[in-house]
């Protein structure tokens, strides 16, 4: 579950089963994938069970895709 | 071929551990509207990750006329898709509008050819085009039953005799061959009749079909075990082969295995039985050269 | 009855001379129904007892009360098999002083038997018990509310303890024979209203799994054991109770059938499957250490071919008698494996504290051949790393690791490698499958451990193995 709100810089709060383990790699990930997109403003809220990273990476996408109505396909 | 809906990051990770011959990452039926866009990317991004190893991977994409077909073909072919699953198909001219779609983001990313279609044939229009479906493009590598929406279509309902699908099995079939590509039968969903699903698939083998859809891998076995030839059929089909062989070597028209003469036909079903063989792995390649 | 022991639980702890600082014992065969160890403990804490020790054959979800016990110094110490859920957190965090020492079920009973672990008191729960105090882990009445079937590891606490306390809430006539706690080791009995809750002591027969991953697991478990060289007329063999395990007791079934082969006895936590091949006539004995179900805990009060070993005679690695040195085959599951084969089934790799040695270190060490079946992955959290967590099973008693992206053979054993390569099984380096692993999920970050040690774990011959330590957050 990827929420994307408005933001100052890219913050993100992110609650996982494997924080521990996993938690800086996920938000290097949700970070990379929003400067990808060209987002470099955003509050990201992510809850992440276990996701693998191309999993993260879509649903991030997904989210941004819908926040700012502009996709990454043509149409 | 097993199904798996694009929707289920978990399974598409590792559904392949199970050795379906190939997978069907699903954009189309499985996934609602809502999260088209969402399975789209999980699709895409699976694609491009996981290592499938050699299973052949194929998506079945939304058809052309919705506001999702367009972006599901972009994001399939950029991901490296081997098999583009169109559902639905009615005429050639779908076909051709598909191709020319792959074609334009093929070009975008320089891996031209590499894409290819199989068609899904779901309603009596379907079928009556079925050999001109499976002609229509170079890329079409085979042609599929879907029973579900192809029996609604007739206006009428399933059973488990599959009387309804008599003549859509045979067509497709009749189609491929004369087309000389790959066919393969719809889904079976009752996953506690294991046995009725084993008839099913003995049916279809018998039919000339190529292969299966399964949408649960317990569903393998079965179609595994029922497609691989047994040992007698290996033993009788390689006395078959060697006869050729030594026929050929001798400069004989004529070949007899065991005191019975044996023709074109019986030679071309034993070394098909040996690619089946090979292919299931119960034999290896090189015993047979 | 005359010179009956019937006593109120209040009058039973006072009897038997209990004081601060000493060690009280229970055993765990009413898992997750357990009420015994919350009551016995409860109520010790109310009469005003301080830093004692508690000897637990296993601890699990149930016994989190234990943590307000632990605050208020009621428990200032723990050993047992193993811990879960809150009280395992609570531990993992630092809330015991003392580290806890965690044993095999066949260390436990060494340790009882030979006096490195000496206890005071047992409270021993039985589903009856006469007022002599002759207790079984099943009943001969209709009154029957909790039963369990085998006591086996009750029993080495019934035996060496200075002072020992029989709770049931089936009391029935003298004598309450054949039993399995006798009456001569036995001070005090006490009656109450509910040892456990029957419906989370036994569930009725686990179902099969559907889950395809166990069944593919399984099926590769049972071809690893049929190609092993040990399917022979009269094999011996033990499993878990996963879903993977009791699956793959199904396909060697089969094979058993095809071949006309019989099983010498089936050996530790006995499930209905177990039984449902003894009465075939697949299993010649079945050796109980813990029954699992209630059709388990059926037979062995039925059947005498299906006898109750104790924790000692079961896997102590101390007495050479001890039937898992009889033992061919174990199927075993691991929460890791690394590239020594070295086994973790305690610790999460979180660092919390989540699971129990149980058998593990016993079955590995002294059977012919170990096989550990576990997924590659649980979700993001791999199971077969360059490095264990915590180290529970050494790597030279594990013979085999069956995983779903194929099986790894312990280099030590060359000749089982030979014979499951030409079966045609898929055989691959351990380090593949770590590799295969971290190439799926990353590598993961190095846990926050602090400096605290909050467990030890405890070698078969009484040696320090590993220590857990506990986590910062």
């Amino acid at each position: 579950m990827v929420t994307i709100g408005p933001g100052e810089g890219l913050q993100v709060d992110l609650q996982s089963s494997v924080a521990a383990q996993f938690g800086r790699q996920i938000k290097a990930v949700i970070t990379e994938t929003l400067e990808g997109l060209g987002i470099k403003d955003a509050h990201v809220e992510a809850v992440d069970k276990g996701a693998l990273d191309c999993t993260i990476r879509a649903r991030v996408t997904a989210a941004a895709v819908r926040a700012t109505g502009k996709d990454v396909w043509k149409d | 071929m097993m199904f798996v809906p694009g929707n289920n990051p978990g399974m598409m990770a590792d559904a392949h551990i199970y050795g379906p011959d190939s997978i069907m990452l699903d954009l189309e039926d499985s996934v609602t509207m809502a999260e088209k866009d969402a399975a789209r990317l999980l699709v895409h991004n699976a694609l491009k990750t996981i290592d499938y190893g050699n299973t052949e991977m194929v998506v079945r994409i939304n058809p052309l006329n919705t506001p999702y077909g367009k972006k599901d073909v972009e994001a399939v072919v950029k991901a490296g898709v081997d098999v583009i699953r169109m559902p639905k198909t009615e005429t050639a001219e779908e076909v051709r509008e598909l191709e020319a779609e792959i074609l334009k983001v093929e070009q975008e990313i320089g891996r031209v050819g590499e894409t290819k279609i199989m068609a899904a044939i779901e309603s009596a229009l379907g079928i009556v085009n079925a050999y001109a479906i499976a002609t229509a493009s170079p890329r079409m590598m085979g042609i599929a039953l879907g029973a579900e929406d192809y029996s609604a279509n007739l206006k009428t309902n399933r059973t488990p005799g599959g009387a309804e699908l008599l003549l859509a099995r045979e067509q497709i079939v009749v189609a491929a061959r004369a087309a000389g590509i790959c066919c393969f039968d719809t889904v079976y969903s009752n996953l506690d009749d294991m046995e009725t699903f084993r008839k099913e698939v003995e049916l279809i083998k018998t039919l000339g079909f190529d292969g299966k859809s399964i949408i649960n891998p317990r569903q393998i076995e079965v179609v595994n075990s029922v497609f691989t030839p047994t040992e007698k059929e290996i033993t009788k089909a390689r006395a078959v082969v060697a006869a050729i062989k030594e026929a050929q070597a001798k400069g004989s028209g004529v070949i007899a295995v065991n005191g019975k003469m044996v023709d074109r036909p019986v030679v071309l079903r034993a070394e098909r039985t040996i690619a089946l063989a090979v292919a299931a792995g119960v034999i290896s390649e090189e015993e047979d050269l | 009855m005359r010179n009956s022991k019937l006593v109120t639980l209040e009058e039973a702890i006072k009897r038997s001379g209990l004081q601060n600082g000493m060690t009280i014992s229970f055993h765990h065969h009413f898992r997750g129904g357990d009420k015994v160890v919350n009551m016995v403990v409860d109520k010790l804490a109310e009469m005003g007892f301080k830093d004692l020790k508690l000897a637990a054959s296993s601890l699990s979800d149930v016994h989190a009360p234990l943590i307000d016990h632990i605050k208020n110094g009621v428990i200032t110490g723990i050993s047992t098999s193993g811990l879960r859920g809150a009280l395992a957190d609570a531990i993992s965090h630092g809330l015991l002083k003392e580290p806890v020492v965690f044993r095999s079920h066949g260390g436990r009973g060494s340790a009882i038997a030979n006096g490195e672990l000496k206890i005071d008191v047992a409270f021993l729960g039985a589903s009856s018990a006469d007022e002599l105090g002759n207790a079984c882990g099943y009943s001969r009445s209709e009154n029957a509310k909790s039963i369990c079937g085998s006591l086996g590891y009750a029993l080495p606490d019934a035996r060496y303890a200075k002072h020992v306390v029989v709770i049931t809430d089936d009391l029935v006539e003298y004598p309450n024979m054949p039993m399995s706690i006798h009456a001569a080791d036995v001070e005090s009995v006490v009656v109450v209203d509910s040892v456990g809750d029957s419906s989370k002591i036994a569930a009725g027969a686990i179902r099969d799994s559907k889950n395809p991953r166990d069944i593919l697991l399984a099926k590769q478990a049972a071809k690893v054991i049929i190609n092993s060289g040990l399917f022979v007329d009269g094999f011996s063999i033990q499993t878990g109770t996963g879903g993977a395990s009791l699956a793959a007791v199904k396909y060697i079934r089969e094979e058993m059938i095809n071949r006309g082969i019989k099983a010498s006895f089936a050996l530790g936590g006995i499930t209905a499957h177990m039984v449902k091949l003894h009465e075939e006539g697949l299993i010649g004995k079945l050796i109980d250490v813990q029954s699992f179900d209630k059709v388990a805990a059926e037979s062995i009060k039925n059947d005498p071919t299906h006898q109750e070993v104790s924790a000692v005679e079961y896997a102590s690695g101390q007495h050479l008698g001890s039937a898992t040195h009889a033992l061919d085959i174990v199927i075993l599951s691991a929460l890791e494996v690394d590239t020594d084969f070295n086994v973790n089934v305690l610790v999460g790799s979180d660092g919390i504290i989540r699971g129990a040695i149980g058998g593990h270190q016993d079955t590995a060490a002294d059977s012919a051949l170990s096989i550990i079946v576990c997924p590659l992955l649980r979700g993001r959290i791999p199971c077969v790393v360059p490095h264990v967590t915590t180290l529970i099973t050494p790597g030279k008693s594990v013979d085999v690791v069956v995983t779903e992206y194929g099986i790894a053979v312990n280099p030590g054993r060359p000749e089982i490698a030979e014979k499951l390569k030409a079966a045609g099984l898929p055989i691959v380096d351990i380090k593949e499958l770590a590799a295969k692993a971290s190439s799926i999920i990353g590598t993961p970050d190095p846990l926050p451990f602090g400096d605290k040690v909050v467990g030890i774990v405890m070698n078969r011959d009484g040696s320090v193995l590993d220590k857990i330590h506990n986590i910062v957050e």
